[in-house]
Parts: structure tokens; sequence; C-alpha cells
């Protein structure tokens, strides 16, 4: 499980993550909001139905696709967030 | 973003950004892309907008990244944050996706300064939530002050773990341990080495430092562990392994792991420059002259891209390669390059001295490369385990590329970055066919995926 750091209140922009809102700072990677949510796992495999969640947080492991604003197959380590964005867990290959 | 630019780097680390001033302050047309959304690389991530306290935390030497980052700033070379690069060819040309535009564009000189990942070392378990690289790790640390809550335990081996579970202990994270696979023969064998370490002497006391603070908050450190495996059903709950013969397990929801990392040679393949198989470092590499020119004309690689170095020399090298630009631009004469990359070159020379030693100590051991469980997943997207890695080369399929294409492994949208070093590891060990002559998988663009509305876009008059 992952905590935030108790820091200076950055600017905010409010996000749905699996139908919640959240404000999380701008800027930041949807998979680190999504870590930060503590929701389990953020994908589950096409073949064997596994729970995933993010590895490499840099683009290379592909395993943080996620559902973001109804297009699937999104890597959420690469895409930030903004205000009114919706982020879903994908369900195996998401389409 | 224009169509064509003298020179294009890719990758704003240190190598991209020293290279990128230079190049500027000699008057090229300059264009830096890289895929975050601010310039730092991976060691000074978020340089720029990390709060003071959290750049306190994390040492002196994230915080030696703000100069590099604003000289960068001062000169004229123009900057494309939130921009891929998901092609590149022998001929210059660059496929980069910007503004959720995907475009082509040509350089007449290309510095590739895109880095390294962290190597994948496949074992049972590591598929988990809750198991993550300890360099990921740190990316939620320096990009958006996110910890682990509730403890962490931090295993495999290389400077960088010893670095995260010190900048934890600082943050007031509970490192539950470092399980470390350094065995005393690491340490025989480096001991030669370490006279020429020692003259650069910083690093290696800085790694002291950083032992000594984790051993006096109490913080469990083990050397030659075995057998590390993650366990849990739906997430992990703990993890096991061998130390000193006997079998340990340990309670966590979260395990960092990080096993060195290795260049990141996806662009210099599909560019189609040669590599080789670098026994030290323990991965591929691109061949690279003294400046950092690769068997491609017009082509250069800088920094961990070209081979790891650590962030000092990468500057150099970015630096040293943007004087070989500036000469094959006609900007300076050989004279005037060899005399103004002096100073770099003596300074990385000295700095390079600490990598024989490391990479002696740090050795994975080829035990675990070859990942000896054959129930561990080696592909994460195609979910193909070591077991059907060796009877597909049992049943004769004896090179990479054709355990590719027989179990699908490698072919998952991570195109094989996080399984072909196994698969290669798994293939030479079971045919012995030695690894420098072992078939890499195929690359093929786009690095990067491309939706269907994008690749319209890129042909516009084709599609009309
Ligand atoms: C996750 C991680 C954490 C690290 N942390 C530390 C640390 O704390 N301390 C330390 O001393 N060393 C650390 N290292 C090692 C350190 O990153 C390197 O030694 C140093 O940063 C190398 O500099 P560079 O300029 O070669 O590459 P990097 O700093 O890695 O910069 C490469 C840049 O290229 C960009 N890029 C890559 N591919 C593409 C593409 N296709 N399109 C667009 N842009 C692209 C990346 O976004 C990145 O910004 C870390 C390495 C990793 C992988
Ligand atoms: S977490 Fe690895 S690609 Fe996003």
């Amino acid at each position: 499980m992952f905590k935030r750091l108790d820091e200076s209140p950055l600017q905010t922009v409010t996000v749905v993550i699996n139908g919640r809102s959240v404000a999380v700072p701008q800027g930041e990677s949807v998979a680190a909001a999504v870590l930060a949510e503590n929701i389990g796992y953020s994908r589950t495999t096409p073949i064997k139905q596994q729970p995933r969640a993010p590895f490499c947080m840099m683009g290379v492991c592909f395993d943080c696709l996620m559902v973001i604003d109804g297009i699937p197959n999104q890597q959420a380590c690469m895409v930030q967030v903004r205000d009114g964005m919706r982020i879903e867990r994908q369900h195996g290959s998401g389409v | 973003m224009k169509d064509h630019y003298q020179l294009v780097i890719i990758g704003a680390g240190p190598a991209g950004l020293a290279a990128a001033t230079i190049a500027a302050d000699h008057g090229v047309e300059v264009a830096l892309l890289d895929e975050q959304p601010a310039p730092g690389g991976q060691i000074f991530r978020a340089i720029e907008a990390a709060p003071v306290e959290r750049a306190e935390k994390l040492g002196p030497e994230y915080r030696r990244g703000a100069k590099l980052v604003t000289a960068f700033r001062d000169s004229s070379a123009r900057y494309f944050p939130d921009t891929q690069v998901w092609s590149l060819s022998a001929h210059r040309e660059i496929g980069v996706i910007h503004q959720q535009q995907a475009r082509m564009i040509t350089a007449e000189q290309v510095l590739i300064a895109n880095g390294a990942f962290e190597r994948p070392v496949p074992f049972p378990g590591w598929t988990l939530p809750g198991v993550i690289n300890a360099g990921a790790g740190q990316i939620l640390f320096k990009g958006s002050g996110i910890v682990p809550s509730d403890g962490v335990v931090l295993a495999g081996s290389g400077p960088l773990l010893l670095l995260l579970a010190w900048q934890y202990l600082r943050a007031g994270v509970k490192v539950k341990a470092v399980l470390d696979t350094i065995s005393r023969v690491n340490y025989i064998k480096a001991l030669p080495k370490l006279p020429g370490a020692l003259l650069v002497h910083h690093h290696i006391t800085q790694g002291l430092r950083y032992q000594q603070t984790l051993k006096l908050a109490g913080v469990e450190l083990h050397n030659g562990i075995r057998d590390l495996q993650a366990h849990g059903k739906k997430s992990l709950e703990s993890i096991s392994y061998r130390h000193k013969g006997s079998k340990h397990r340990l309670k966590t929801d979260s395990l960092m792991i990080h096993f060195g990392i290795i260049p990141n040679i996806h662009l210099s393949q599909a560019a189609g420059c040669a590599h080789f198989w670098h026994k030290r470092q323990q991965c591929w590499r691109p061949e690279l002259d003294k400046w950092g020119g690769s068997s491609i004309e017009g082509i250069l690689i800088a920094g961990d891209g070209g081979g790891i170095g650590g962030a000092r020399t990468a500057e150099h090298a970015g630096r040293i390669a943007a004087f070989r630009v500036l000469h094959n631009l006609e900007i300076l004469n050989q004279q005037e390059v060899n005399h103004e990359a002096k100073q770099d070159r003596k300074w990385m020379k000295a700095d390079l001295r600490i990598r024989p030693f490391l990479e002696k100590l740090f050795r994975i051991p080829d035990s675990m490369l070859k990942v000896p469980h054959d129930n561990a997943i080696v592909c994460r997207c195609e979910e193909v385990t070591a077991g059907e890695i060796r009877s597909a080369i049992a049943a004769g399929h004896s090179d990479s590329n054709q355990v590719k294409f027989l179990t699908r492994c490698g072919m998952g949208p991570c195109q094989g970055r996080q399984c072909s070093q196994a698969v290669a590891h798994i293939v030479a060990d079971k045919t012995s066919i030695p690894l420098q002559q072992s078939m890499q998988f195929r690359i093929r663009p786009p690095l990067k995926p491309l939706t269907l509305g994008q690749l319209a876009n890129l042909y516009p008059d084709e599609t009309e």
C-alpha cells in the first residue's frame, strides 16, 4: 500500500477513479494517482485474467494499461491527470 | 515543431541536456524531445517541480540536477516535452507523437540520449500487484511524493537499491529488509578493482554512508540471498528467499526489486545500429566510437543508452557527442573539437574508474538470469512461463525469434522489452549457443502504440 508524504499543498485536479472522485496533484501521472488510491489492481490480463498493477512507471512494461476517458489500452504511467478525467480498471484486452 | 532540424536529441536526461546546451550555444538549431512532462531524465526527474522538502529527502546528488536544467533552459535549444519517439530510421527519419498527433520529422544529426531501464529478472510472483521495480518506487517518490505506507522490502542488487533504502529512511518509511544477491564471491572478484574505484572516492563514500545509515537505523541487510519468490492471491502477501542455506519468509504487501539497469536499445536497434553483448555489464549495447558515433553515419548515442556509466558520465558523453556534431556540421574543425572535448574526456575517464568495481560487485548471478523456476512468468504481456520457453527449445526451436513465434513470448504490447533478455539467457543455457551469438528479437516500429487515427493522420494523402 502507498501513501502521500505530508508536503506543502500543491494545486490539484479532480479525477474519477473507478467511480470515486478524488483530488490529485496537477501534473501527476495517472498510474501514480491510481497507486496512491490503493485500488489493489489496475487491470486483469487478457489470457489468464490475473490482476496486475503498474510495475515500471516509465513506459516500458505495459502493465499499467487502463481505460481512460473511455479509451482502453492507455499507458497510465505515461498519461498525466486532467480535471474531470475518468479512469477505470481494464479487464482483459479492454476491447 | 518544424519538419526538419539540424540536430534532434531524443531524451532530456543529463546526456541530452548537456548536449543540447553545448550545440545550441554554438548556433546549432536543436530540438530536444522527451516523453516526460519536464526535463531531468530518470535521475533528475521532476527536479523543477519537486517541493523543497522532497528534494531535501532525495539528497544532494539529486539537487545537483538543477544546474544542468537551468543551463539548458537558458540556451536557445527548442524543448518538446510530452513527445514520444516511436521510430527512427537509418536515414534519420524520426517518428514522433506530439500533442496527440503522429508525425515524421528529419534531422541532419540525431543524438539518442534515451537512457536505461531496470533489468527485468523474472521470478515466481513478480507479476503480483505489490511487486514493483525499485526505480518505479523512486519515480513515485520523486514525481509525486508517494511512498509505501506499511513498510517495504527491497530486494535484488545494485547501487539504486541502497540509495532508495536510504531515501526512504529519510522520509520516515519503514524499510523491513534489504535483501541483496551480492555474494562473498562478488566481493572477492571485485576486490582487485577497488584501488581504481577509490580514485573516484565520492561514489564509494556515498555507498558506505548509505549502508552505515541503514545499519544504524536497525534495517536488516542480508547479502547472498537466493531463490526470491513473491506470494499472494490477488496481490502480494509475503515473500520468501534462501539465505545461508535456510529458507526465510517475510510478510509484506510491498516488495521493490532492482537488478541493475540496462541500455534502452530499442531505438538504436530499430535504426539498424550494430550492437554487441557486453559481458561485464550483462547486457547488449550499441557499438560506439570514442565520440559516441554509432555504426550509422549521423546517428550518435550518449549516456546510459550507449552503455551504463551513470549520470556524471552521461553528462560528459553528451557534451563529447555534441562536439562531434559540431564537427559533422562543419561548425568546428577537428583540432577545435579535440581541444574542446579534452576536459570532458578527462573527467569521464576518471568517473568511469568506479565501473569495473561496481560491475563485479553487483553482478547478477547467472543462475537467476536463466530463470530456474518453470512456473515463473517470463513474458508479462502474453503470460508465457519459463517452462513453456524451455519446452519450445526442447522441441528444436533454437533461437529467440523461433521461441517468440511458437510461444507468443515477446509479441505483446511491450514488444519484448521485459522478456527478451530472459529468453536469450534461457536459450543460451539450453542450446549452449553463446549469448553473444544469440539473436535478439527483431524490432519493428512503432515502438510506442499508435492509434488508428494517429496512423491515418500520418499519411493524409493516402487516406483521403
Ligand atoms: C528508474 C530509474 C531511476 C534511477 N535513479 C537514479 C538515481 O536516483 N541516482 C542515480 O545516480 N542514478 C539513477 N538512475 C540511473 C540514471 O538514470 C542514469 O545513470 C542517468 O540518468 C543517465 O542519464 P541519461 O541522460 O543517459 O538518461 P536518462 O536520465 O535516463 O534520460 C533519458 C530520457 O529519455 C527519455 N526517453 C527515453 N525513450 C524515449 C522515447 N522513445 N521518446 C522520448 N523520450 C524518451 C526519457 O523520458 C528520459 O527523460 C536511475 C535509472 C532508472 C532507470
Ligand atoms: S508501469 Fe510500466 S509501462 Fe506503465
